[in-house]
C-alpha cells in the first residue's frame, strides 16, 4: 500500500457516512448511552446503602458510592458503545457496499478510521449522558479544571484503545449476531476491577486479577483525577495499556481488513 | 498486465480509479438514501462538493430514480438498487466497467432499461466486461463473446463466428400423416425424422434462398405439409454444443 494523498479527506466521508447511520438510526445511540445510566441507578439506588457502608469511608452510604462508582460507570459507557462498534463493523462487511469500496481508489484504512472516529464521538456523547445524570444525582467532583481536562483526555485514550478492538473483533466474526456478543467481556471487566468495590475484599485469585487487569489502573487514575485520591504509578500503566491495546487493535483490524475476502 | 495505461502490480490504484466495478450482489448502502450514496462515490472521487451534487443529480435523472432520491435505499425495489447500483459506479466516469450479472432477477421491464443503459455506454466509447448466464442477453449486447465452462475459456468470438461454429440451424415441417412423411424423407435424404410428432427437421441456414429451394422440392414431388416453421441456432445451441454438458452456462463479453 502506498502513501496515498487523499487519506484524510476520504477518512472524513467516511465519519460523514457513519455519523449519518447514527443519526439515521439513533436507538442503537440511544440503548447504548441508556445502559450505564441504569446501571448507575441501579448502583447508587439500589446496593449503593449497603455497598457504600462496606467503603469504610468517613461519610459512607449511598453519596459516597455514588463518587466511588462513576469511574467504572464511564467505562461501561466506553464498553458499551465499543459493543455497537462491534455490530456496525460487523454489518458494513456484510454489506455489499464495502466490496464496493475496496474496487475504488480510495485510502483502506479510511473505512476503518471513519468507524473508529464516529465511535469515539458516539462515547463522548454517551459519557456526557452518564455524568449529566451522575450530576443530577449528587456526584460532585472534587478536583479542578485542569484535572477534569485530564480525565477526559484519559477517557478519550481509553475510547481509542477500546474502540480499534472492537473494530478488529468486529472484522473478526462471520455475523453480526457473533460481533455483538464478542466485546460483551469488555462490559464484564470493570466489575472484576476496581470499579463497583475495593480489589482488597476480593479472593486472593480473583484480587490479583483485578489487580493486574487494565481497566483497574484506568479506574484509578479517574477516581483520582475526579476525587482528588492518590494516583500512583496507576496514571502511567493505564496510558501504556491503552497505546497497547489501540497498536495491537490496529494492526489487527489493519490485517483482517487487507486480508482477500473470499478467505473471510 | 496493463489495464488502460496503469500497471496492474505497481499502480493498482491507478486502476482502480480507471475502472468501475458493480458487482452481483447490490453494493449500496442501504441506510443511506439514493442521493446520499451517489454523493458518498462524488466524495470517495473528489470530485467537489458542487460538481459531485450536480452528479449525483443528473445520474438520478438518468436512471429514473428522482422520485425516490430522498428515501433510504433499504426500501426501494431490487430493480431499483441495480440501477443505483451502476449509477454509484458512473460517478466517476470510468472508462472500463465490470459488470457482473447485472440483470439478475429483474423483470422484463427493468431489464430492457439495464440493457439500453449498457448499450448508451457503450454508444459513448465505454469498454464493458458483462457475465451473464443469459446468453440471449450476450446476443443482443456484446460486440464479442468469451463462453467459458468451469472458468476455462471455451471459446471466444462475435456472436454470428460463434453461431457457424455449430450446426442446428434447421426447417421443420410437419405432416398430418405417416405416408407424407415417408415421402418428405426419401426427397430430403439429410433430414432426420421425429416420428412420434410426425416431423422432419431440414438443415438449413434458414435464409430466404435456401426456404425457397426447399418449397420447390415440395412442390416437385407432391408432398403436403402440414406446418413450417424455421430455427436458426442461438447461443445455447452454441454453449451446449462446445461443453457437451447443458448445466452453468457463463458468458462474458
Amino acid at each position: 500500500m502506498t502513501a496515498y494523498p487523499y487519506v484524510l479527506s476520504d477518512s472524513a466521508t467516511m465519519l460523514r457516512r457513519n455519523l449519518r447511520h447514527m443519526r439515521r438510526y439513533p436507538s442503537l445511540t440511544l440503548f447504548i448511552a441508556g445502559i450505564p445510566v441504569v446501571l448507575l441507578l441501579l448502583f447508587v439506588y439500589v446496593f449503593g446503602g449497603t455497598l457504600g457502608a462496606g467503603l469504610g469511608g468517613v461519610s459512607g452510604g449511598r453519596d459516597a458510592y455514588v463518587a466511588y462508582v462513576i469511574p467504572g460507570i464511564l467505562l461501561m459507557a466506553v464498553a458499551g458503545v465499543a459493543q455497537g462498534t462491534a455490530i456496525s463493523v460487523a454489518m458494513d462487511m456484510t454489506e455489499g457496499i464495502v466490496a464496493r469500496f475496496r474496487t475504488m481508489a480510495i485510502s483502506r484504512a479510511s473505512v476503518l478510521t471513519g468507524h473508529v472516529v464516529g465511535s469515539i464521538i458516539q462515547t463522548a456523547l454517551a459519557i456526557a449522558v452518564v455524568m449529566a445524570v451522575a450530576l443530577l444525582i449528587g456526584f460532585r467532583p472534587t478536583t479542578g479544571p485542569v484535572a477534569w481536562v485530564a480525565a477526559a483526555g484519559m477517557l478519550a485514550l481509553t475510547a481509542l484503545a477500546i474502540t480499534w478492538l472492537s473494530v478488529a473483533l468486529g472484522l473478526s466474526t462471520r455475523s453480526v449476531e457473533t460481533a455483538s456478543n464478542l466485546p460483551m467481556f469488555l462490559m464484564l471487566l470493570p466489575f472484576l476491577g476496581s470499579g463497583f468495590v475495593p480489589t482488597q475484599t476480593m479472593p486472593d485469585g480473583l484480587r490479583w486479577f483485578a489487580e493486574n487487569q487494565p481497566f483497574t489502573p484506568i479506574i484509578e487514575t479517574l477516581r483520582g483525577l475526579l476525587l482528588g485520591t492518590p494516583i500512583g504509578n496507576s496514571g502511567l500503566i493505564a496510558v501504556a495499556w491503552c497505546v497497547a491495546i489501540s497498536l495491537f487493535g490496529f494492526l489487527w483490524a489493519r490485517r483482517l481488513y487487507e486480508r482477500d475476502p473470499a478467505h473471510r | 498486465m496493463e489495464v488502460a495505461g496503469h500497471d496492474v502490480g505497481r499502480d493498482p490504484d491507478g486502476v482502480r480509479a480507471a475502472i468501475g466495478v458493480t458487482g452481483q450482489f447490490s453494493a449500496v448502502d442501504k441506510f443511506l438514501t439514493g442521493q446520499e450514496n451517489l454523493v458518498l462515490m462524488a466524495d470517495l472521487r473528489h470530485l467537489g462538493k458542487g460538481d459531485g451534487r450536480r452528479r449525483a443529480e443528473e445520474l438520478l435523472h438518468r436512471f429514473d430514480l428522482v422520485d425516490a432520491a430522498r428515501k433510504p435505499v433499504s426500501t426501494w425495489s431490487g430493480g431499483m438498487q441495480r440501477r443505483l447500483d451502476l449509477a454509484m459506479t458512473l460517478v466517476g466516469n470510468p472508462r472500463i466497467i465490470f459488470l457482473d450479472e447485472p440483470t439478475a432477477g429483474l423483470d422484463p421491464r427493468s431489464r430492457r432499461t439495464m440493457w439500453q443503459v449498457i448499450r448508451d455506454l457503450v454508444d459513448g466509447g465505454v469498454t464493458i466486461f458483462l457475465t451473464t448466464q443469459y446468453l440471449e442477453e450476450a446476443d443482443r449486447l456484446a460486440d464479442r463473446i468469451a463462453v467459458l465452462d468451469h472458468g476455462r475459456l471455451v471459446a471466444e468470438g462475435t456472436p454470428s463466428e460463434l453461431k457457424r461454429l455449430v450446426p442446428g440451424g434447421h426447417i421443420r415441417l410437419e405432416f398430418a400423416d405417416n405416408g407424407e412423411l415417408e415421402k418428405a424423407a426419401r426427397t430430403f435424404r439429410g433430414a432426420s425424422r421425429d416420428d412420434e410428432s410426425l416431423a422432419l427437421l431440414v438443415p438449413s441456414d434458414g435464409g430466404v434462398g435456401s426456404l425457397r429451394t426447399l418449397l420447390d422440392e415440395l412442390e416437385e414431388a407432391s408432398i403436403d405439409v402440414d406446418g413450417l416453421s424455421v430455427r436458426t441456432p442461438d447461443l445455447d445451441d452454441v454453449f451446449l454444443s462446445l461443453t457437451g454438458h447443458p448445466d452453468s452456462p457463463k458468458g462474458a463479453a
